[in-house]
């Protein structure tokens, strides 16, 4: 069984207003050198077998249809294991 | 003109959108987010809500659901379709119109009565409005925020594909104070605001919202 984490995170130009709202927390719990946060999400991956190149191009394939919108997010795929 | 209304998993508003459809004159008709079947409809209205429970994204599941390749075909024929709130998000997401809707600016969920202008009144929707027409219907969302690349907004500013604008103060962030949007050919319309809650002076700010479904039965006595 291999597993693989896709990473997505929000294009630079796009606002991510959660993220604003984590770093005008950090400085007050006293982490003053955190300038900017940009919050993404990551989705951990199961399947049979090895992590064949056939299969990361259909995870590739399968994160660029639903798990990120291109339109706002971008994305990358790394194996773990 | 019969008009079909989808119910996702976590829809809201499709009673509310059936009841103003039935209050313009339409005859509406409650379809169901798992068959594929348009049921010989005229045009199709994506309520507002939280279909699948917004997992993921707004609008993200909903796009895959079976009825929604029929649709897809059929708008891309010339059917009119409004996305409302959650429908617009879905509308986005299925790429029949561009751009995507985020988190609010100030991370609040909003519900208020809000003034917008419309801005383009040539689509499928809109006829029945004057051109730069101030009304007022409720806002309800929390991820309403437009955004787009600066080349999209160029195309949808320089081809007039905005449909409406917010007029004050701008509630959650939009580029452009964009409220609604619309695609090339104006049979398609996304709208953040729900003129669908504002037909009736008993249950909301006015009946400003009616023009959006009595705008359909127009085109159809034209055709």
């Amino acid at each position: 069984m291999a597993k693989v984490v896709v990473d997505v995170s929000l294009k630079a130009e796009i606002l991510d207003p959660q993220g604003q709202a984590i770093a005008a927390a950090l400085p007050r719990l006293g982490f003053a050198a955190i300038t900017s946060v940009r919050q993404g999400k990551s989705f951990e991956i199961d399947f049979e077998g090895p992590a064949t190149p056939e299969r990361l191009a259909e995870i590739e394939k399968a994160a660029s249809l639903l798990l990120a919108n291109p339109v706002i997010e971008n994305f990358s795929v790394r194996v773990v294991e | 003109m019969k008009v079909g209304v989808v119910t996702f998993p976590g829809s809201l508003d499709d009673r509310d959108a059936q009841r103003a459809l039935r209050i313009a004159g339409a005859t509406p008709f409650s379809l169901w987010h798992a068959d594929t079947d348009l049921k010989k409809v005229d045009a199709v209205v994506l309520p507002g809500g939280f279909s699948y429970g917004d997992y993921l994204r707004c609008g993200a599941i909903a796009r895959f659901a079976p009825i929604m390749e029929t649709i897809i075909t059929r708008a891309n024929d010339g059917m009119p379709l409004l996305g409302i709130c959650n429908g617009f998000q879905i509308l986005c997401e299925s790429h029949l119109l561009p751009g995507a809707l985020v988190r609010n600016q100030e991370l609040h969920f909003l519900c208020r009565d809000q003034r917008i202008s419309i801005k383009n009144n040539e689509t499928s929707w809109t006829r029945g409005y004057r051109a730069n027409q101030e009304i007022v219907i409720p806002l309800k969302n929390g991820e309403g925020s437009f955004q787009c690349d600066d080349t999209v907004l160029e195309m949808l500013e320089n081809e007039n594909r905005i449909v409406a604008r917010y007029v004050g103060r701008n509630p959650n962030g939009s580029r452009n104070k964009i409220a609604g949007i619309t695609n090339e050919r104006g049979n398609i319309v996304g709208l953040m605001p729900h003129p669908e809650h504002a037909v009736e002076e008993l249950t909301g700010p006015g009946t400003d919202g009616l023009p959006f479904f009595t705008s359909l039965l127009m085109q159809a006595v034209n055709a």
